[in-house]
């Protein structure tokens, strides 16, 4: 076994990246052929409130991420396609209200808030066991959701007025599509942190669609990019004693770049 | 007696405060091939987006196999004008063509060897076999508009409703997308969109003019020069083909 793995912060931050990857590869395909990245981006800065619910009642942050996400997906779900409000409005507003009510209740908890940059930024270190857990049930349910719901989620994807044509409830599947967004955010966290969840949801699968031919096969090279950007992440920050989470961020966005160039290389020789 | 598939009653749409279709009486029947024609803005998307359930009448009454509009998506097969989707979304032709089977499937259950296999035929109808695993974004414009037939094709419609399919490819794939239009005129009850005046009289049975309310209906072999210049307030050239598929139509600038 190497050096690194005798540690068991260690295996459980290699676990964390294994298993926050499965989602937010999955998820990370339908945020980004949808182009939904910003209201993921709100619906992320919204579950600081809920991190500071956690602080206040005592509990693990995670599981007050959890109501304050869902409320903030279907609250800027409902708000844009019934209330007829600009989407940037909406996510503007969740954006704020859900970060003012976090420092609020992080004010009112007595004593000194620990951890709380871990939330913000995320550190893959500190993941402990409960909250392996906690991820791998929510990967579960969001696995199978996105499994039962495939060709729907594929239709309301590619064209949301055909699917609306052909019957399908497209307003309950798309607040549900942002409720799974809401779930990946949570498993993020951990990770990235919720200022940085943004960028793991939309740099793997972003370089995935390059080389992708179905929404399938996006998912499967997005989650194994994901695992990589993780890994290679955490083994630099170790070799350089760096914030894990931002040296994850920075290799994806590194590698999105090059691929980027590579692209636009290419076609212009084309040209 | 032939049954009405589409019946319009008074219909009457307002949207953001301006009245774009008033008092539309029509009625379409079974086995019927219509044109709907009429200028820019002068309504036609907007009664097919009435006919599909996608907006709501402000008067009047429209019913789409005897229910209301939206209580039946199976039974049509809907062509969009232009779709406006990322080139770049990983999708095979065959992938798009299988949407036109989600009325015959229930919620989260998932596609079927029937629908594989209806889904094959509608790509053999519009002669796209060879393509039915590229990817949506590599075809030519005609390509797709075909994609996007097959797809309705897929569902087993009674009804296809087409908007302007043929608004953005060129003078040949024209003529292949109404011989393929021909050809199911057999099978399905077709309403057809277009500005394209050169189709009028080609093989439509029936003809409607649209602008704002119904200025005109009637058999296609009926319509003259001068309705169709009262309804774009300028001259209109009446373009017919009646030399059906043999090569290069003569185009006959009048009707007599």
């Amino acid at each position: 076994m190497p050096d690194i793995l005798h540690f068991e912060f260690m295996r459980n931050a290699i676990m964390a990246a294994l298993l926050s990857s499965i989602a937010c590869g999955i998820i990370g395909t339908y945020v980004v052929v949808r182009r939904i990245g910003s209201i993921s981006g709100g619906i992320a800065h919204t579950a600081f409130g809920g991190i500071g619910l956690g602080y206040y009642l005592g509990v693990n942050p995670l599981l007050g991420i959890i109501p304050f996400s869902l409320l903030a997906a279907i609250g800027i779900g409902l708000l844009t396609r019934k209330a007829k409000v600009a989407e940037d409005t909406a996510i503007g507003a969740f954006w704020a209200t859900g970060m003012a009510i976090g420092v609020i209740l992080i004010g009112l908890t007595p004593g000194y808030a620990p951890n709380l940059f871990s939330y913000l930024f995320g550190n893959i270190l500190t993941v402990p066991a409960s909250d392996l857990q906690l991820i791998l049930l929510l990967d579960i349910l969001i696995g199978a959701v996105v499994w039962l719901f495939s060709k729907e989620f594929l239709a309301v994807s590619f064209d949301e007025e055909y699917a609306r044509v052909s019957g399908l409830k497209t307003l309950a599947l798309d607040l549900l599509m942002l409720c799974l967004i809401a779930l990946t955010v949570v498993i993020m966290v951990r990770v990235a942190g919720i200022v940085m969840v943004i960028a793991l949801l939309t740099i793997p699968a972003a370089v995935a669609r390059m080389f992708s031919r179905t929404l399938q096969g996006m998912m499967a090279l997005a989650v194994s990019l994901s695992i990589a950007f993780n890994l290679a992440g955490l083994w630099l920050s170790w070799v350089f004693d760096v914030a894990s989470g931002a040296t994850v961020i920075l290799v994806a966005a590194l590698v999105f770049l090059a691929t980027g160039a590579t692209a636009a290389l290419a076609g212009r020789r084309k040209r | 007696m032939k049954s009405p598939v589409i019946c319009c009653d008074r219909l009457g749409v307002t949207l953001g405060g301006m009245k774009v279709l008033d008092a539309l009486s029509l009625t379409v029947y079974e086995g019927d091939y219509l044109a709907v024609l009429g200028p820019n803005g002068g309504g036609k998307t907007t009664l097919l987006r009435v006919i599909l359930g996608l907006e709501k009448p402000s008067s009047g009454n429209v019913t789409i196999f005897g229910e209301p509009p939206g209580m039946a998506p199976g039974r049509i097969g809907y062509v969009p004008q232009r779709l406006f989707f990322d080139r770049d979304f990983p999708i095979s032709v065959r992938e798009v063509v299988m949407m036109g089977r989600l009325p015959k499937r229930r919620l989260m259950q998932r596609y079927g060897r029937l629908d594989r296999e209806m889904a094959d035929e509608a790509i053999e109808t519009v002669g796209l076999t060879r393509l039915k695993n590229s990817r949506i974004g590599t075809l030519s414009g005609g390509e797709l508009q075909r994609t996007l037939i097959a797809r309705a094709l897929a569902g087993e419609p009674d009804l296809l409703l087409l908007d302007e399919p043929t608004a953005s490819v060129d003078p040949d794939m024209k003529t292949t997308i109404y011989d393929l239009l021909d050809r199911l005129r057999e099978r399905h009850t077709i309403v057809l969109v277009t500005h394209d005046t050169g189709t009028v009289g080609r093989s439509v049975s029936r003809v409607a003019c649209l602008n704002c309310t119904l200025d005109w209906v009637g058999p296609s072999s009926s319509l003259g020069t001068a309705s169709l210049e009262s309804l774009y307030h300028h001259p209109v050239e009446v373009v017919l083909h009646n030399h059906g598929h043999d090569g290069p139509n003569e185009p006959t600038d009048s009707y007599a």
